[in-house]
């Protein structure tokens, strides 16, 4: 997959990329780990002068996030970052666009401009902060709250159901599709390089820990006792395996997936799922996705999918010198003085 | 025998037609047909469109009934004509529907094949108008439109639905017969657009001729009519509509500015044909993106403008009630976008299809916080031409957003347009800044707007956004004595542009008692009643204004010259409130909001009733 190789130019580090505002978000809060990880990640996969790259956000906590990158960025208004950076897009290609949200502002707000920009496949890459809350007014439950979570609007429990962002962005058919961690660094630094060299619509659903209102939502993933047996991650070519000891694996039943145990003699890797990043098909990633929602079932974290097509801006350009190949350059008078003219003496 | 096929020619000075069928029926071609022609024949003339909102609503019925109105002259004319001389009415429905408006006199030519007793039971005729007498005091021709074009069509391979089809061009032959007009236009089109089907080229051409030749051999018309060319100002001129003018206004504004056209676009009635027309220009290198809704059409906008295009938003009413947030961050944020809206009858869905002025306020003001733009209105069709060039030249000068507002009535509507000198054009080039030396996002010029710095620029990254900056630096602030800059600042900077827009012109009568004042479309109804008030020796003035955000820097000491003012709108009064509330006048209202132009009949009533007496 030539597009997934990095081609070094420029010696940026990550110090260039950070901007001379002061960081403001609560002390402890994830978004501190995401801004680190795009920083160190950024020197390896800007590949063009840093003044072509563009971040782009909507309104939330998350959404301060332009403001500490040294780029170009636009903070937007509620809901409609991936709008204004498909515009950013179109109007130039060469830019690097990447898109900095929340729950909130991508999936409810914004819901509508994230499914199309995903059909269309713009080329601009979404990092999502899922922390499963509103964090900028203070603890409302978000659409990607569990049901029957306790917050400020739902002092009895949730009663809704939440989105599954990956199988949101798969039915919109994101062209890459991808999960992590605020605190696995490594794996976040690996999972923005992916994005970034992605041509088309990139979605990054990062877990992203609120300790202020929903402290703890991602504890199981995240703490050393127990994040082993409940994360499972993708690796392209490799079977699902996961467990402290690498013990368990997932095998598919025709289409259920079931969890084996590899120590018991019955199955070995060599029986188990292997995941394939670039599979055409998307009934394999949906499955994959869907181990969020049954029981005892680790959550996965890596690429769900990444296929390769045409992207919105590609199209456009393309269509446009095919016009003009046609048509020749476009001659101003003699637009304005067609159709039926006549002369008054 | 042979009979005597000389028919009388009677010269008019003007003449109104309205065709009308059901909304299948091709009204609205026959009608742009007939216009193209009139306007190639060099005569002046103005249309109006009127068509349900329902696209095939149930033939025969009365809501299905669509209209084409069109006012042609051998003299300078601005309306599309108060009532029609001549109806078309291709059913009961049609000639039920528009009946009430035609002139005392005027003549009708009915598709009598269509006056059968479902069509008229549809039409909620209890007996037949044709027989029972109700058409008297009209000159009433009845034509067997339907059974004369399937028999001129004969031998032709079409289905019976493919024949009745064509009638429509039966009816269009039968009036440039009347009308003694050439066909070659029609002709012309119909080989064009029916390349690739020489059997409609056929179909249309035999349905054409065979209603011209009808006129001619029928012993039912003793007369046919002829209006002379207009003395229009000397040079070349194309029949354009409302719509096309803006859109080639964008187009003439990006070639003159050197920046390539993004339009960000929802489709809605009646505003979606920019869309269309633009999306016709890629050589020219524009990018339409057909946003997934309205938000996305300026947000889009927004973000183009941000890279550096010419960014522009078309809309009408709901939809600009939809973009409002997104206005307010462009205000923020000092980008230049022009947002069009093509006004509608409202509120809410309203009257789609309908003309209106009532989106004035909403465009001046309908955002949250103190949030000033600029905003502007074409007054006829070919004029949306200039202030589509206009609103871009504004926006890209003072890093501003502005509304241009058209309507319905002129953005379909069509006119003779006298084409621009290409030379003349103004030159809209922009300079982007790439000095890092002294930059700042908000550090400002002359007309205090802030610097324009594109992405790809090196050294000059920075963040812009909706929350409050500091002046000069761009930080996020928010310090009390800054947002009060802030704030006077955004607004200074609009009422600037009033030195940089053509003052007021009075028309008429200067040193009259009486101003009559509009904005926008009704500039035509407005103009022909002053006009026939001033026939009639009342002394009357006009003006009316093409920018309203802010006015031009004359309009006090024009509106202190009179002693009434009158102020005609198709709103309950939204100019005559910014007028009182900015100027501390008295104005006499006239407000109907009929989701049709004003007639000049109304507005010249008002003004006797003001003036009566004072004729000399």
């Amino acid at each position: 997959m030539d597009s997934n190789t990095v081609v070094k130019e420029f010696n940026y580090t990550s110090k260039d990329f950070a901007s001379d505002q002061d960081v403001r978000w609560c002390p402890g809060c994830g978004d501190y780990s995401i801004l680190a990880q795009v920083q160190r990640s950024f020197p390896e996969i800007i590949n063009k002068p840093k003044e072509n790259v563009v971040w782009v956000s909507g309104i939330g906590c998350s959404s301060r996030f332009p403001y500490y990158m040294n780029t170009y960025g636009f903070h937007g208004i509620h809901g409609r970052a991936p709008a204004i950076a498909s515009g950013v897009k179109i109007a130039n290609p060469d830019l690097d666009v990447w898109v900095a949200t929340g729950d909130g502002d991508l999936l409810s707000i914004g819901g509508n401009h994230f499914i199309h920009t995903c059909r269309k496949n713009v080329d601009i890459k979404i990092i999502l902060f899922n922390n499963r809350i509103y964090g900028l007014t203070k603890g409302q439950y978000s659409p990607t709250s569990l049901k029957g979570q306790v917050t400020k609007t739902t002092p009895y429990g949730s009663v809704d159901y939440p989105f599954n962002p990956p199988k949101l962005a798969l039915g919109a058919e994101a062209t890459f599709i991808a999960r992590s961690i605020d605190r696995h660094a490594k794996h976040l630094q690996e999972m923005i390089k992916r994005a970034g060299l992605h041509k088309g619509t990139a979605f990054l659903e990062v877990f992203q820990n609120c300790n202020i209102f929903n402290d703890g939502a991602f504890d199981l993933l995240t703490d050393k006792e127990t994040k082993d047996d409940h994360v499972i991650e993708l690796k392209h070519g490799e079977p699902l395996v996961f467990g402290k000891n690498k013990d368990k694996g997932i095998r598919l039943e025709g289409f259920n997936p079931v969890i084996v145990d590899l120590t018991n003699g019955h199955y070995s890797v060599n029986d188990l799922w292997i995941h394939d990043e670039f599979d055409p098909s998307p009934a394999r990633a949906s499955i994959i996705m869907s181990f969020d929602e049954i029981e005892g079932f680790p959550t996965p974290i890596g690429i769900f999918r990444q296929i390769f097509k045409e992207t919105c801006d590609e199209a456009i350009t393309r269509q446009i010198s095919e016009v003009k190949k046609k048509k020749g350059e476009g001659d101003l008078k003699k637009v304005l003085y067609s159709g039926n003219t006549w002369e008054v003496k | 025998m042979e009979h005597d096929k000389e028919k009388e020619l009677l010269e008019l000075k003007e003449v109104t037609i309205r065709f009308a069928g059901d909304s299948g029926d091709g009204m609205q071609l026959t009608g742009t047909q007939f216009s193209d022609n009139t306007a190639w024949v060099g005569n002046d003339l103005n249309t109006l469109p009127d068509y349900p909102a329902e696209i095939r609503a149930p033939a025969g019925t009365i809501y299905g009934v669509s209209g084409f109105q069109l006012h042609f002259s051998s003299d300078d004319i601005h309306t599309p004509g108060d009532q029609p001389d001549v109806l078309v009415a291709m059913n009961p429905a049609a000639l039920k529907k528009n009946l009430p408006e035609l002139k005392p006199g005027g003549i009708i030519i009915l598709n009598i094949d269509a006056f059968d007793s479902k069509n008229l039971s549809l039409a909620n005729y209890t007996s037949n108008p044709v027989e029972d007498g109700s058409l008297k005091g009209y000159q009433v021709f009845q034509v067997p439109i339907t059974s004369m074009t399937s028999r001129a069509l004969e031998g032709i391979k079409l289905t019976p639905k493919e024949v009745a089809r064509t009638k429509n061009f039966f009816a269009l032959g039968l009036m440039y017969w009347l009308f003694n007009r050439p066909l070659d236009t029609t002709l012309n089109w119909i080989k064009q657009k029916f390349a690739k089907r020489p059997e409609y080229i056929e179909a249309n051409e035999k349905a054409l001729k065979a209603g011209f030749d009808f006129g001619d051999n029928t012993e039912i018309f003793t007369s046919r009519y002829a209006v002379s060319p207009a003395k229009l100002p000397a040079g070349i001129y194309r029949n354009i509509s409302g719509n096309e003018a803006t859109a080639l206004g964008f187009l003439t504004a990006s070639v003159k500015s050197g920046l390539p056209l993004f339009l960000g676009s929802y489709p809605i009635t009646p505003a979606s044909e920019i869309l269309q027309y633009l999306s016709e220009y890629k050589h020219f290198g524009v990018k339409t993106f057909q946003a997934e809704d309205e938000i996305a059409g300026i947000t889009t906008a927004i973000g183009a403008a941000f890279a550096g295009n010419l960014a522009i938003t078309s809309t009408s009413g709901p939809g600009l009630s939809l973009k409002s947030e997104a206005i307010g961050l462009a205000v923020m944020t000092e980008l230049p976008i022009v947002i069009i809206d093509v006004q509608r009858g409202g509120p809410s869905t309203g009257l789609p299809t309908k003309t209106e002025q009532a989106d004035l306020l909403q465009a001046a003001f309908g955002r949250n916080g103190e949030s000033p733009v600029c905003v502007v209105a074409a007054r006829t069709p070919s004029h949306c031409f200039d202030m589509a060039i206009e609103a871009s030249r504004i926006a890209l000068k003072y890093m501003t957003p502005v509304i241009l507002l058209t309507d319905g009535y002129i953005a379909n509507g069509s006119e003779p347009w006298k084409l621009p000198d290409m030379e003349n054009l103004p030159d809209l080039k922009v300079n982007f800044v790439t000095q890092k030396e002294g930059y700042y996002p908000y550090v400002r010029n002359e007309n205090l707007a802030r610097p324009w710095a594109i992405p790809g620029t090196p050294n000059l990254e920075h963040r812009i956004g909706g929350l409050e900056k500091s002046n000069i630096y761009g930080n996020v602030s928010y310090d009390p004595e800054n947002h009060h800059e802030m704030v006077t600042i955004r607004r200074q900077k609009i009422d600037n542009i009033r030195n940089d827009i053509p003052d007021l012109e009075i028309e008429g009568d200067i040193n009259a008692e009486l101003l009559v004042v509009g904005w926008g479309g009704t500039y035509g109804s407005i103009k022909e009643a002053v006009t026939k008030a001033r026939n009639d020796g009342y002394k009357v003035a006009q003006i009316h204004f093409s920018y309203i955000c802010p006015f031009p820097k004359n309009t006090g000491e024009v509106l202190s010259k009179y002693k009434k003012i009158l102020v005609p709108e198709i709103n309950l009064g939204q100019l005559a409130y910014m007028l009182r509330s900015e100027f501390l006048i008295e104005v006499i209202q006239y407000n109907l909001v009929r989701g049709l132009p004003l007639r000049v009949s109304g507005i010249l009533d008002k003004i006797l009733e003001i003036e009566g007496g004072n004729n000399g």
